[in-house]
């Protein structure tokens, strides 16, 4: 997967694209955007080796930013899109990116089945517990008091969606959090998703700073796991039951076999043809 | 108008058989189908299920001539009963008459009143019985006997069809069920009156469903990746395709719903590899969102639907031509895209081809409107022809950094790089773009690529497919996809009672063909649109051209009965 010897070794900066992000500024998704590029220079992965898949969001804007491919579809279907370009292009890098919303709400099921798929390609969700693009609606993580929004002026009354909880029962087999106001942190865990064989769900905390402003208070509620990883996935769920939702680092790592696709051009179509004939 | 209801039938005859789930008759059909095609007959064979999942009765309808044969007759000549159970479910399928035979088994009971009403003549065979005195004998091959020797077929085509059908059954099996034929092949049954008239052609012929026929097309034209979900009457292409695609390199994921299985094709598209998938009214429903994606980030796919009876889940093992609608109109926004309908069971095989191999060169989205009495209807016909079509995605291997996916071009076709081309790379959006692909909201942006996708298709030249056409009388009979078999049956009926006729059937549906479509009705008096719907569809779409002649005739039937030629020479000459 390494550059050939002859090309100058990429930086991040030369995987950045020349457009401009829409972003708000203070948005944490500026320093996914940058953890992404230092992920990449770091893997020396060859730009067009790279598709960065994306939905509908603030987030899911991501792709146009890096210079690879990428596929910016429509809202929530980012991990079917992946899904299709990673079975008929296995040898491609497929990173997919979006928040919240995207992923869990819209995208739920996509979600699901994507994590006991297990096909290898690496998950980034940016979650700010809140409809960013649409202008501050609540999202599935989004806690069940938070009366902000006209739309839901109770509030949810709703029990949070537990992301990494969820990964871990359908089957995914490498689960972290990362917080955008830790970047080098969060370039460190993306390199380890990416080289994770199989599925990766990295779940980053990424405060919206017009919406949510209160989420700065994040930098001070964060704190890193107590224990660490040992691939037991009953141990892996109680840590996760066990937190505030504000533990980051690894949560789960397994190897477990990785959906791939069993083609092998053994006929042709003249000979399958052949059948019908009387 | 010239009366044609007692018409020429050309040669052809038609026999049911119907039973209890368990009772076989489906296979005993698809033996008799092998066989006539053995035989050197051209036929068809559709079937009826009622609703039960499993052990529910069913019927196998066969049609069989000495030509190659488009539709179902309007009357049987022969029904083979291998029990009574539930008939009153297919008697408005299997019309009677009193030159129709009616093969019964005493241990069945009486015929039910339902079909002797017809005045059709009874003539029992105890088939069980029979089958009884052969070890693991069944009754429906002591039937499958007195139909080949009603059908005249000599024995030994006979026992190539069963040969053929069970040819994953064991010795004993096949024993058995060649003692019980040669029983009932021996009952004495006098051939058929048409059947004794049918010339034999010893020539090449395919045996082929309509599910099948989309799937090699789809083969044929280039299609390497299929990402569906189940849903009846689709899947047996999905079935048929998931080992035939492994073994030409490629591959079919079985997806988590519709919205999966349209958005995995995008994906698998934008990597390069043609795809496809295939559905029907519930599930086209559901994929409209993708489709207009693909259709605003040029990402060339395919879209099967094989129509059954709507709205909603609707009727789902009948055949109804209900989402022309949805297919020209279901999605938002301005998106011009294609839209087809094969015109018979081997035809689908061509259709699917062409439809793939144009969505791949124009950069958009193809929707075949397929039915469920093309998909799992089954015909003996010449092999369909293979189209090698100078039509492939145009790609770029050797872009530079100056590289616009949406590059302006002559003919709205922008050169694709895939993933892995250094230089080539961009994000494809379906947010309106500029021509690099970057998101805009600029007029001038919108209204260059508003008119390159609909350019890129108006511009195409589409040459002789668009519709299939023959005679050239006053009288237009204007149809599209599966209903032309009936049509085209109809007309030769009106024209050999001496009406002048002409046949217009439409293979492509969207971009619409008007000027070509306007010569095709020149001089016409009367111009009828024939179509197996309630809301009149097709008729309102060229309506909406200004296609049409302003005194043109509509004539629309909903599912779930078919569509048959007599029921179209009756209502034109009524209309006269
Ligand atoms: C089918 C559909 N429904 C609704 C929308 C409107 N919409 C756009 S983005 C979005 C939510 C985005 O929130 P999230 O995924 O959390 O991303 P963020 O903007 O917060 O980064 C919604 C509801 C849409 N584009 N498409
Ligand atoms: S609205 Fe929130 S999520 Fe969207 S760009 Fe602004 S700060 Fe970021």
């Amino acid at each position: 997967m390494n550059a050939p010897a002859t090309t100058p070794a990429l930086r991040a900066k030369d995987y950045k694209s020349d457009i401009k992000p829409i972003w708000c500024p203070g948005c944490g998704h500026f320093a996914v955007l940058a953890a992404a590029t230092k992920a990449l220079a770091h893997l020396g992965l060859p730009k067009e080796q790279v598709a960065l898949i994306s939905g509908i969001g603030c987030s899911s804007r991501l792709p146009a930013y890096i210079d690879s491919y990428g596929f910016h579809g429509v809202h929530g279907r980012a991990l079917a899109v992946a899904a299709g370009l990673k079975t008929a292009r296995p040898d491609l890098t497929v990173l997919i990116a979006g928040g919240d919303g995207d992923g869990f709400s819209i995208g739920g099921n996509h979600f699901l089945h994507a994590c006991r798929r297990n096909m290898d390609m690496t998950y980034i969700v940016m979650d700010n517990e809140v409809y960013g693009m649409t202008k501050g609606q609540a999202s599935p993580t989004t806690a069940p008091e938070w009366t902000h929004s006209k739309m839901t002026p109770h509030g949810t009354g709703m029990r949070r969606f537990q992301p990494a909880a969820m990964a871990l029962a359908a089957g995914a087999t490498w689960i972290a959090r990362g917080f955008s106001g830790d970047p080098s942190e969060l370039t460190r865990l993306l390199v380890e998703a990416i080289q994770h064989p199989g599925f990766s769900l990295l779940h980053v905390l990424s405060p919206c700073q017009t919406f949510r402003p209160e989420q700065k208070q994040w930098k001070e509620q964060v704190h890193p796991f107590a224990d660490s990883n040992t691939g037991d996935p009953v141990a892996a769920a109680q840590r996760i039951h066990a937190d505030d939702g504000m533990a980051l680092g690894l949560i789960y790592a397994n190897h477990l076999p990785v959906w791939q696709p069993r083609n092998q051009a053994t006929s042709s179509i003249a000979a399958l043809e052949e059948e019908f004939r009387v | 108008m010239p009366d044609a209801s007692i018409a020429a039938h050309s040669g052809s005859f038609s026999v049911a058989v119907t039973g209890s789930g368990g009772s076989g008759a489906v296979t005993t059909g698809l033996i008799l189908l092998e066989a006539a095609a053995h035989a050197g007959y051209f036929g068809m064979l559709s079937r009826s299920a009622g609703p039960q999942i499993r052990g529910g009765e069913s019927a196998a309808m066969l049609r069989l001539g000495p030509a190659p044969l488009a539709c179902m007759d309007d009357r049987f000549d022969l029904l083979v009963g291998l029990d009574w159970l539930n008939i009153a479910r297919f008697i408005d399928e299997i019309p009677l008459d009193r030159d129709s035979l009616v093969l019964a088994d005493p241990a069945a009971g009486t015929v039910p009143a339902v079909l002797t009403q017809s005045g059709a003549r009874v003539r029992e065979v105890p088939f069980k019985e029979l089958a009884g005195s052969v070890a693991d004998g069944r009754a429906n091959m002591v039937a499958l006997g007195a139909l080949a020797a009603a059908g005249g077929f000599p024995q030994d085509a006979l026992l190539a069809g069963l040969n053929a059908v069970l040819a994953g059954k064991g010795d004993r099996v096949r024993q058995a069920s060649s003692q019980c034929l040669t029983l009932g092949y021996e009952q004495g049954i006098e051939t058929l009156p048409r059947a004794a008239g049918a010339a034999r052609h010893p020539v090449a012929r395919w045996n082929i469903s309509g599910n099948e026929a989309c799937g090699l097309g789809a083969l044929r034209g280039g299609i390497r990746f299929v990402a569906a979900y189940p849903i009846t009457p689709a899947s047996e292409i999905l079935e048929w395709l998931a080992p035939r695609l492994e073994q030409v390199g490629g591959s079919l994921l079985q997806a988590e719903d519709e919205l999966a299985s349209i958005n995995m094709i995008i994906g698998a598209s934008f990597g390069g590899v043609p795809a496809l998938t295939a559905t029907s009214g519930p599930g086209l429903s559901l994929m409209t969102e993708g489709l207009g994606l693909a259709v605003a980030s040029e990402t060339p796919l395919t879209v099967i639907d094989v129509m059954r009876g709507g709205p909603s889940t609707g009727i789902p093992t009948k055949s109804e031509q209900v989402d022309l609608n949805i297919a020209l109109y279901g999605l938002h926004g301005d998106a011009p895209h294609l839209v087809l309908a094969p015109l018979t069971i081997s035809d689908c095989v061509f259709t699917t081809q062409w439809a793939v191999q144009l969505a791949e060169h124009l950069q958009t989205v193809a929707v075949v409107l397929s039915d469920q009495l093309l998909g799992q209807s089954r015909t003996i016909s010449p092999p369909p022809p293979n189209l090698e079509l100078p039509l492939v995605r145009r790609t770029l291997d050797t872009p530079d950094e100056t590289y616009r996916r949406y590059a302006p071009s002559a003919d709205g076709v922008s050169p694709m790089t895939v993933p892995g081309t250094p230089h080539g790379m961009y994000t494809a959006d379906g947010l309106e773009h500029n021509q690099r692909g970057t998101p805009s909201s600029r007029a001038s942006d919108h209204l260059e690529h508003l008119d390159k996708r609909l350019h890129k298709i108006t511009a195409h030249d589409f040459g002789a497919h668009w519709a299939e056409m023959s005679g050239d009388g006053e009288i237009a009979l204007l149809t599209w996809g599966s209903s032309s078999g009936a049509v085209r049956e109809a007309a030769a009926r009106l024209e050999a009672a001496g009406a002048s006729v002409r046949v217009v059937a439409l293979r492509l549906l969207m971009p619409l063909q008007s000027d070509a479509l306007r010569d095709a009705l020149a001089g016409c008096s009367r111009v009828w649109v024939i179509e197996q719907n309630h809301g009149r569809q097709l008729f309102h779409y060229l309506k909406s051209f200004d296609a049409l002649p302003s005194d043109a005739h509509s004539l629309a039937r909903p599912g779930p009965l078919p569509l048959r030629p007599g029921d179209i020479v009756a209502a034109l000459t009524e209309e006269a």
